[in-house]
């Protein structure tokens, strides 16, 4: 059969089941853009910018549980992915992303709008590809794809010269897929661990699980629950973890770390034994590690070797995919009933609930998180920017399912949260989404309202708008003697104008008691909708432990 | 702690930028690196010499076994294995001084593999230890240049799937 590069590509979009490609066109992709033109089953979604291509993609991915998929050119057209890469990245997202590059001659000479996108993005990346013939096109990315969405799942680059998207070669399709020889993916965990791992945990009289990312990953949310309440442990979920353990559930003592709650922290520093899950005891979750879980033994479940032992001294380090591990557990660990430990965590959770103070006529941004939960019965997907609303959103909404909180956990990328919306609305059609966000963030990725416009989605967007940079200035007025270098961006556009001018719709709310009206009038409205809430300039996310400081040393405010 | 660290990797390009990449994002100097194809024109095999923290080297392992195109690695235990590098030097040689450096080289098991009439170029293989010596030897003469490989480095016997002869950091 004869074939053109660009029509393998399609082709190859197809067999692996790709409906929804999120880019931007460019010079040496135009050949692979005219393909696309006929390929009416591939929704192309056209971004104002690749960086949002890449969060979209990202945020579509963590929506669906599937690869998400973006496509750029060459030169900036690629750079401008690379901090969406590396979001998802940070994150263990599976991501396909595909670049133009100039053709073969070309490469290495300052080519116009060359860029070493494969060596870019080498760091950043599970692996990378460039495609240097024609003949390779379908096996490289059926490979990409497949190392993309196993094992630890994350982005994998492919980078396109023109010319082989031009060539038209007699093509066969490969009969088997191609894999790569040195590729594992760790399954189930050996048995001998897994009874030393029971036996820790049989003699256990103060556990505590600490499940992250990997559970949502792995799917592993029901035997999650099944194995907490077999042996009753109370259950801290992280950020990237929040929904794989049902937020309503008495076991939950909610996120751990510099803004978790007082329980988790302390329920670490009280243990006796931490039962890591698909977490990987990062800085901002131990607080200095010289104070974390002192008094327990550490058990570690983790997909990857290479996480285990990285921050912390491990007792046993399990290596298998958390939901085949947690069904070799829940067939060996015996029923633990509550006891005395049970009580002490159940007091912390009643004297130590999380508060904010209440100031008449002004509204309180963990008020609008709440009032979003509320209207939303907690069903809602929620993405969020990075910095204070990425704390309340995670603080306030109660994530009882997987899969509803999207966020940038690792990287920390403001700009993420709309366009990450974007992508989880078009990966999800009925849900009802919300980016909360805060008003430096949006103004990352604002231009993305022509986006969601033309793609008549109905996201919502609730930005918590203090005309501050927030969590830095926060930072600034407890460390830095309230220097507020950089912070203040009084200076912004009115949202909901703008909104409007893109042709989405904007609603400016400035007092408490309209707050609730305005969040059910934006879910009735089926079109994209930016709510600009006017709150409390100075408030703080709290609980803080004080980066240096251990988990026990928490400030409640 | 000097370690000795075998990869086995898929003969792609860009490996090798992605294997040395590892140690250089963690501030990790590595002191010699050999790579040569092996029995299959497929596969290649990287020597890796490197000094340093054992915990962060435990971390650089894993990562490197994380690689896609990597297939395998083992960081050889001390004493069991054979290792070998190769160097080439270039002798300031007034005809004078020829016998005395032959006898020196002779001594070495090194081979003469150029004459010129104010150098000469000598081959040595060996342990690092033994290039070494011969360095020392010949720097009174003068070395106008030097040349020298990485290690490369075999298990002893037929071990190589034996891991009493490698540091274990499979978890």
């Amino acid at each position: 059969m004869k074939l053109s590069g660009a029509d393998i590509f399609i082709e190859c979009l197809r067999k692996e089941k790709v409906t929804t490609l999120f880019g931007y066109p460019g010079g040496v992709v135009i050949p692979i853009f005219d393909k696309l033109y006929d390929a009416h089953d591939i929704h192309f979604v056209l971004t104002r910018h690749e960086q949002a291509a890449a969060h979209a993609a990202d945020g579509y991915a963590r929506a669906t549980g599937k690869t998400g998929v973006c496509l750029a050119t060459s030169g900036p057209g690629s750079t401008n992915l690379v901090t969406g890469i590396a979001t998802a990245y940070m994150d263990s997202i599976p991501l396909v992303a595909f670049t133009g590059q100039v053709p073969m001659s070309l490469i290495g000479t300052d080519a116009f709008q060359e860029a070493d996108i494969t060596g870019i993005t080498r760091p950043i990346t599970k692996h990378n590809f460039l495609i240097s013939d024609t003949s390779k096109m379908a096996d490289i990315i059926c490979e990409a794809f497949y190392i993309a969405s196993t094992g630890r799942p994350g982005p994998v680059v492919v980078d396109i010269p023109k010319d082989v998207s031009t060539t038209t070669i007699d093509f066969t399709w490969p009969e088997k897929p191609n894999r790569p020889i040195g590729y594992k993916v760790p399954h189930e965990a050996d048995a001998k661990i897994i009874k030393k791992t029971a036996d820790a945990i049989n003699a256990s009289e103060k556990p505590l699980i600490y499940a992250g990312g990997g559970i949502i990953i792995s799917g592993a949310h029901e035997e999650l629950l099944k194995f907490a309440e077999r042996i009753s442990s109370p259950v801290t979920t992280t950020l990237m973890g929040l929904g794989g353990f049902p937020a309503d559930n008495p076991l939950w003592v909610g996120m751990p770390g510099m803004h978790g709650t007082y329980t988790a922290n302390m329920a670490f520093s009280e243990c006796d034994l931490v039962i890591a899950i698909g977490s990987r005891f990062d800085d901002r979750v131990t607080g200095n590690i010289n104070g974390f879980a002192t008094k327990a033994q550490i058990i570690h479940i983790d997909m990857d070797p290479a996480a285990i032992a990285k921050n912390v001294e491990v007792d046993i380090p399990v290596v298998g995919d958390a939901k085949a591990v947690l069904n070799q557990l829940l067939a060996v660990v015996k029923e633990r009933k509550p006891n005395g430990w049970n009580t002490y965590i159940e007091e912390m959770k009643n004297s130590h609930p999380l508060t904010y103070g209440d100031k008449p006529g002004v509204i309180k941004p963990q008020y609008v998180v709440e009032q979003i939960y509320e209207v939303t019965r907690g069903d809602a997907i929620i993405t969020t920017e990075v910095g204070q609303n990425q704390m309340w959103a995670a603080l306030y909404y109660k994530f009882n399912k997987p899969r509803r909180f999207i966020s940038s956990g690792g990287l920390g990328t403001m700009g993420y949260g709309f366009p990450a919306a974007i992508g989880a609305q078009i990966g999800q059609p009925d849900a009802t989404v919300f980016d909360i966000a805060g008003d430096g963030s949006f103004q990352m990725n604002i231009q993305e309202l022509a986006t969601a416009v033309e793609q008549k989605i109905p996201v919502n967007v609730a930005i918590l708008n203090n005309r501050f940079l927030g969590m830095v200035r926060q930072w600034q007025e407890l460390f830095f003697n309230k220097r507020y270098s950089g912070t203040n961006i009084e200076c912004q556009p009115d949202f909901a104008k703008v909104a409007e001018a893109y042709g989405a719709c904007g609603i400016r709310v400035e007092n408490p008691a309209d707050v609730t009206d305005a969040i059910k009038e934006a879910i009735s409205i089926r079109r994209p909708v930016v709510l600009d809430f006017i709150v409390d300039r100075e408030e703080n996310v709290w609980p803080m432990v004080a980066p240096g400081a251990a988990l026990y040393d928490i400030m409640e405010g | 702690m000097k370690h000795t660290i075998s990869v086995i990797v898929e003969n792609k390009f860009g490996v090798l930028a992605r294997v040395s990449g590892l140690f250089s994002s963690r501030g990790y100097n590595i002191e010699s690196l050999a790579v040569g194809m092996t029995q299959d024109p497929k596969i290649s095999r990287m020597t890796i010499m490197v000094k340093g923290d054992d915990r962060i080297l435990e971390q650089v392992i894993k990562q490197l076994s994380k690689l896609i195109d990597v297939i395998e690695v083992k960081d050889f235990k001390q004493g069991s294995y054979v290792g070998s590098e190769l160097a080439l030097l270039k002798i300031s040689c007034a005809s004078k001084n020829r016998t005395e450096i032959m006898e020196i080289a002779n001594v070495f098991q090194a081979k003469i593999v150029d004459i010129g009439h104010e150098s000469i170029i000598i081959q040595i293989t060996g342990s690092g230890e033994k290039v070494d010596a011969l360095v020392q030897l010949l720097e009174p003469f003068g070395i106008l240049e030097m040349a020298s490989t990485g290690m490369v480095a075999m298990l002893r016997g037929l071990t190589e799937r034996n891991n009493e002869n490698v540091h274990e950091y499979e978890t």
